[in-house]
């Protein structure tokens, strides 16, 4: 059974609730014993802990996130890579599967290259770093990428992926999502256009419930127009 | 300052409005889309347009500070904006504006958040017509919730003032010309904590109580206005079937 | 900066060989545009336009100066653009850069090349005061093609820009003192009056990557692009203004074909302004 909770829009400097109760979550501060938002989000109440989940806002990396950066500098024994947070993050040499010799970094990755990455480590003073050392970690190559507001990537993966497989199912397309909210698509032109504007749909109506059938009729009726 | 024209006969300002009454304000948030967080504001004859960009890392490395974001306000006033033109680029008038607004913002955000980040904040005054440091400062503060900044309140601003000896809520074009004083005031509504304070002209001490108390009045009815525009903006998203 | 990854900047080739544009438009097809005439009060004239997600703003401001001395009886004209921050997270704040002072000529160009304001009917007397011009370009929102939404939005706030009499009223009496004929100016013109134009010239702004010419570039081809031109043509479909930019090449057939759908264009989008503001 669907359980549907009531989401409210949360404000910053709104009050919700006091550290007597409850517990300080995520996107929340405290001021003399009460709790109150930081940010603008929906609230949510998980055991004793309130937290406002944002809406907008730059992504911020925390550490295993897969992300999908850009290459912006190449450097003696490393890489800057914009992966649209407030920072850019460095790729050093050893954290590619690549036997690189000094100086030669711009023959692997180049500025407007796209990689599959993950975080390594982000620091106190927000230095982060990214590795390509896994197996699944790569530069891409072909395709396409688009950017969403990295909020609402939870909701275009899906409880347990279940959007991003109606996705690649009904449209035969290659796609990741990057916790940055970065996504990559491949397929042939039509396919990626339709995925192109389905996300762009879980884009704005996000929150509103009964998205996953939705989106799963309109995909189903397509595929069936197409044959 | 000429005063022997009559700003206010009778109770009645030269534009209708009761000693305490606000000019019309309209507040949008989100409007822009390449900028992160956004707002368009009207008051009275101003229009005014804020966008937000950061954070992002600051640049050169040497302005970075290691422990927290650094708020670069930038108010500019469009040529077009004004009786006279006036000419491009910022003047020392815009540079204080822009350093008290930036001083305001920077006690809101959590910007320990950021370290070695700038928050880039610009006001731009389409058309102006008194006031605009006060609507630009509330602009701002909505655009920087639209970007989804952390911050402890949402600042607003608005300010009072003094004409023919009486002391007036929000002052307008003529008001600002020929009266006696003007006061912007911006205050943090969930403490009451005074964020940008000015004045220029004369006020005893009892004038000021009385200017204070008005101002600020002015600026939690103004507060309840950016709460709503934000609500207007993002209520929608929850509500499609 | 932002960076265009080589994966978008190949899509897009890959969907051009295709015949194909990202968003669904054809080649020579322009996005929805957006005209509001009016809505700066202070001004004397000003647009605000849209062209998909790309907003410009333009003011008309006026004065009273001295005339240039090889054309002592006409009102003079000057275009300023600026590239706020508020518009790109590209754009710096400082005095205008190449980008911006490009922008500027080539719209100020557009307007002076095809006499759109009649600068003749502007001298309040004749080698000592004539009116000026002050065409300021506000960039609010950068999504593609700021050309095209400049040059639009400037013609708009001419065409709804009234010459200010009663603003000025106290100036120009001041100057009948020195210049008694001014009187007789002030009796043929008592009040705002609009300002004395001709038909329009529309600016049409294509660019060029691998091989493929687009019209009405997103942000996303322009960024790809190695050439880009600008055709500004009257109703006539005759040519008054052209500008290359970028360091590619274009073909004279490429070129060609340009001004042909620029003409055609140019046609749509002077109906749309005539109708924005009234004719």
């Amino acid at each position: 059974m669907i359980q549907q909770q009531k989401r409210e829009i949360i404000i910053p400097s709104q009050l919700l609730g006091e550290v007597k109760l409850k517990k300080a979550g995520r996107g929340t501060f405290i001021e003399n014993g009460k709790i109150y938002a930081e940010i603008l989000g929906i609230l949510d109440e998980k055991s004793d802990y309130i937290n406002v989940i944002p809406i907008k806002g730059r992504y911020d990396p925390v550490e295993n996130d897969f992300v999908i950066g850009i290459v912006e500098e190449a450097m003696a024994s490393n890489w800057l890579v914009d992966i649209n947070a407030a920072y850019p993050a460095l790729l050093h040499v050893n954290e590619t599967p690549w036997d690189i010799e000094f100086g030669e970094t711009e023959k692997y990755l180049n500025y407007g290259d796209s990689i599959m990455a993950k975080v390594l480590q982000v620091d106190r003073e927000k230095k982060i770093q990214i590795t390509l050392k896994d197996y699944n970690l790569y530069k891409i190559k072909g395709g396409h990428i688009i950017e969403v507001e990295p909020s609402k990537v939870p909701r275009i993966i899906g409880k347990k992926g279940s959007m991003i497989s109606l996705l690649k199912k009904y449209t035969k397309c290659r796609i990741f999502v990057g916790q940055n909210g970065r996504i990559w698509i491949d397929g042939n032109d039509d396919d990626i256009k339709k995925v192109v504007e389905t996300i762009k749909m879980i884009e704005n109506e996000s929150l509103s419930f009964g998205l996953t059938n939705k989106i799963e009729e309109l995909l189903k009726k397509d595929a069936k127009d197409v044959r | 300052m000429k005063t022997d024209i009559k700003l206010i006969v009778d109770g009645k300002r030269l534009d209708g409005r009761r000693p305490d009454e606000l000019r019309k304000i309209k507040i949008e948030a989100g409007v822009l889309h390449r900028a992160e967080g956004s707002c368009y504001l009207e008051w009275g004859g101003n229009k005014i347009i804020a966008a937000i960009y950061g954070p992002r890392e600051a640049v050169p490395r040497h302005i970075q500070n290691p422990l927290r974001a650094i708020v670069n306000a930038r108010y500019n006033m469009a040529a077009f904006s004004v009786d006279d033109r006036k000419r491009p680029g910022p003047d020392r008038r815009s540079t204080e504006i822009s350093k008290v607004i930036s001083e305001a913002l920077e006690h809101v955000i959590l910007l320990e958040k950021f370290p070695r980040a700038t928050i880039d904040v610009n006001i731009e005054i389409l058309d102006a017509e008194a006031g605009t440091r006060c609507a630009g400062l509330t602009a701002a503060a909505v655009a920087l919730v639209d970007a989804g900044i952390p911050m402890r309140d949402i600042p607003v601003a608005c300010a009072s003032g003094k004409i023919n000896n009486q002391i007036v809520l929000d002052l307008g074009k003529d008001e600002d010309n020929f009266g006696s004083a003007d006061m912007p005031l911006a205050i943090s509504p969930r403490t009451g904590e005074i964020l940008l304070l000015q004045m220029d002209g004369h006020l005893t001490e009892e004038e000021f109580d009385e200017a204070f108390n008005l101002a600020l009045k002015g600026c939690h009815i103004v507060s309840e206005l950016q709460k709503k525009a934000i609500l207007e903006k993002y209520k929608p998203i929850l509500e499609v079937e | 900066m932002t960076i265009l990854p080589s994966i978008k900047r190949e899509y897009l080739i890959k969907l051009a060989r295709d015949g194909k544009r990202a968003d669904g438009r054809t080649f020579d097809e322009y996005r929805k545009i957006e005209i509001e005439p009016g809505i700066i009060s202070k001004a004397e004239g000003s647009a605000k336009v849209k062209i998909g997600k790309t907003q410009v703003l333009a003011g008309v401001k006026m004065d009273i100066g001295d005339p240039y001395p090889d054309i002592p009886e006409e009102g003079v004209m000057t275009t300023a653009a600026e590239l706020i921050p508020l518009a790109s997270p590209d754009f710096e704040a400082g005095p205008p850069k190449e980008d911006a002072v490009e922008l500027a000529r080539v719209v100020d160009r557009g307007i002076r090349e095809s006499e759109v304001i009649q600068v003749d009917k502007l001298c309040i007397e004749p080698h000592e005061k004539v009116w000026m011009i002050f065409v300021d370009i506000h960039i609010l929102d950068h999504d593609g093609n700021l050309f095209d939404a400049a040059s639009l939005a400037s013609l708009t706030a001419l065409y709804n820009t009234l010459v200010p009499i009663e603003r000025l009223r106290s100036t120009l009496e001041k100057l009948q003192e020195k210049h008694p004929s001014i009187k007789k100016y002030l009796e043929e013109h008592p009040k705002d009056y609009k300002l004395p134009l001709r038909d329009p010239p529309i600016s049409c702004t294509s660019v060029k990557y691998n091989g493929i010419v687009a019209m009405d570039p997103s942000l996303d081809e322009e960024e790809t692009a190695e050439a880009r031109l600008t055709v500004a043509t009257d109703k006539n479909g005759h040519i008054r203004a052209m500008q290359k930019g970028l360091n590619g090449t274009f073909t004279q057939e490429e070129v060609k074909k340009v001004i042909k759908a620029s003409i055609v264009n140019g046609k749509k989008i002077r109906e749309l302004l005539y109708k924005s503001v009234g004719k």
